[in-house]
């Protein structure tokens, strides 16, 4: 019996994941390389948003996201979505418990 | 055909009449492969999603940590080298690479390439825990691992004359970074010791021919639990090591 696939797949080509790989490498050594900047405050702005770039490129072509239903999209966007509430919401209770004292 | 029908596909009316005509995989409760590793990949990706609030947690407390004990935070941070944490994230993107090899093996039934795939994974998984070992013994050695053996000395009398000493109770600050920097990459290592473990059983299973059959959601799954790992670290790294380097004054 050949095996029939009932669902459509789609495989990724290794020539995309190679690339993605290189650019990864290359963001890495970019984000290493600006942390011997003085960019003042913009210094962990840059490095975190050089991670996010990193973390959005796996999830999208190495978890396979990009190719995933809306269900698994709008689970992991549900996911992050709570977690910056969680943050935003934490965040903002300890920035006002001693307000006006700093 | 009263299945709990999740998959995004339509269950067309005359699919899967004839009970044999389907892989030998498909069990009972769906209707379609499609659906079964659809649900699959969902369980994998909401697991996921509760590792983003467990591994959260702890993010949330270094950030207010940091901002409450700014310098004694860069003072911590700045003991860490940016080389090893360089070789680290290297070492782990390519790993997240060569198993997204092995998955594209897994559903090309290529099983040799699967194989070599996830043994290289399994070798930088490890080489990633023998750097951080390495990392975690100098902190050791250096009387920096939070409690009663814990030293101050090296941030109140710095060795090196471009840092500024701390005073004494500042200083002691320093604690909680070290805390924190041994809660989140010491959780982090679990992880990737639990996946070092996944991994050992998938090749023992991948040996006796398993996995060959198109039927792929496991390997898939553990490429997820691998690349959501390596996405931590991408943050651990530059919070840990990368953005103390140039303190505000």
């Amino acid at each position: 019996m050949s095996t029939p696939t009932l669902h459509e797949h789609h495989t990724v080509r290794p020539k995309t994941y190679l690339l993605i790989l290189i650019m990864l490498l290359i963001l890495t050594a970019t984000t290493t390389g600006v942390a011997f900047l003085d960019l003042g405050v913009l210094n962990p702005v840059v490095a975190l948003a050089i991670a996010v770039i990193k973390s959005v490129l796996v999830i999208l072509f190495f978890m396979h996201l990009r190719y995933s239903s809306r269900l698994l999209k709008l689970t992991l966007g549900a996911g992050f979505f709570t977690f910056l509430v969680l943050i935003t919401l934490t965040l903002s209770d300890y920035i006002s418990r001693s307000w006006g004292l700093w | 055909m009263d299945s709990q029908a999740i998959a995004s596909e339509p269950v067309g009316p005359h699919e899967n009449q004839d009970a044999h005509d389907h892989p030998p995989y498909l069990v009972h409760h769906f209707a379609t492969i499609g659906q079964q590793v659809e649900t699959a990949s969902f369980g994998m990706w909401v697991f996921l999603v509760t590792e983003i609030m467990f591994f959260g947690g702890m993010f949330m407390a270094y950030l207010l940590y940091r901002s409450w004990y700014y310098h004694a935070f860069v003072a911590g941070s700045n003991l860490l080298s940016i080389q090893m944490g360089t070789i680290m994230t290297a070492t782990l993107i390519v790993s997240s690479f060569t198993v997204a090899m092995g998955v594209y093996c897994a559903e090309t039934r290529n099983r040799k390439g699967l194989i070599v795939s996830l043994i290289i994974t399994l070798v930088l998984g490890l080489s990633f825990l023998g750097i951080k070992a390495d990392e975690w013994h100098g902190a050791y050695v250096e009387h920096h691992i939070p409690g009663a053996n814990f030293s101050i000395e090296d941030f109140v009398h710095p060795t090196d004359a471009r840092d500024i000493p701390m005073a004494p109770d500042e200083a002691l600050h320093t604690q909680i970074f070290f805390f924190l920097y041994f809660s989140l990459t010491g959780v982090h290592a679990l992880h990737m010791i639990i996946g070092c473990c996944v991994l050992s059983v998938l090749l023992f299973q991948i040996w006796g021919g398993a996995y060959m059959d198109g039927h792929t959601s496991m390997i898939q799954n553990f490429g997820l639990y691998w690349h959501f790992v390596d996405i931590v670290w991408i943050f651990l790294f530059p919070l840990l090591y990368l953005i103390s380097r140039h303190p505000l004054k």
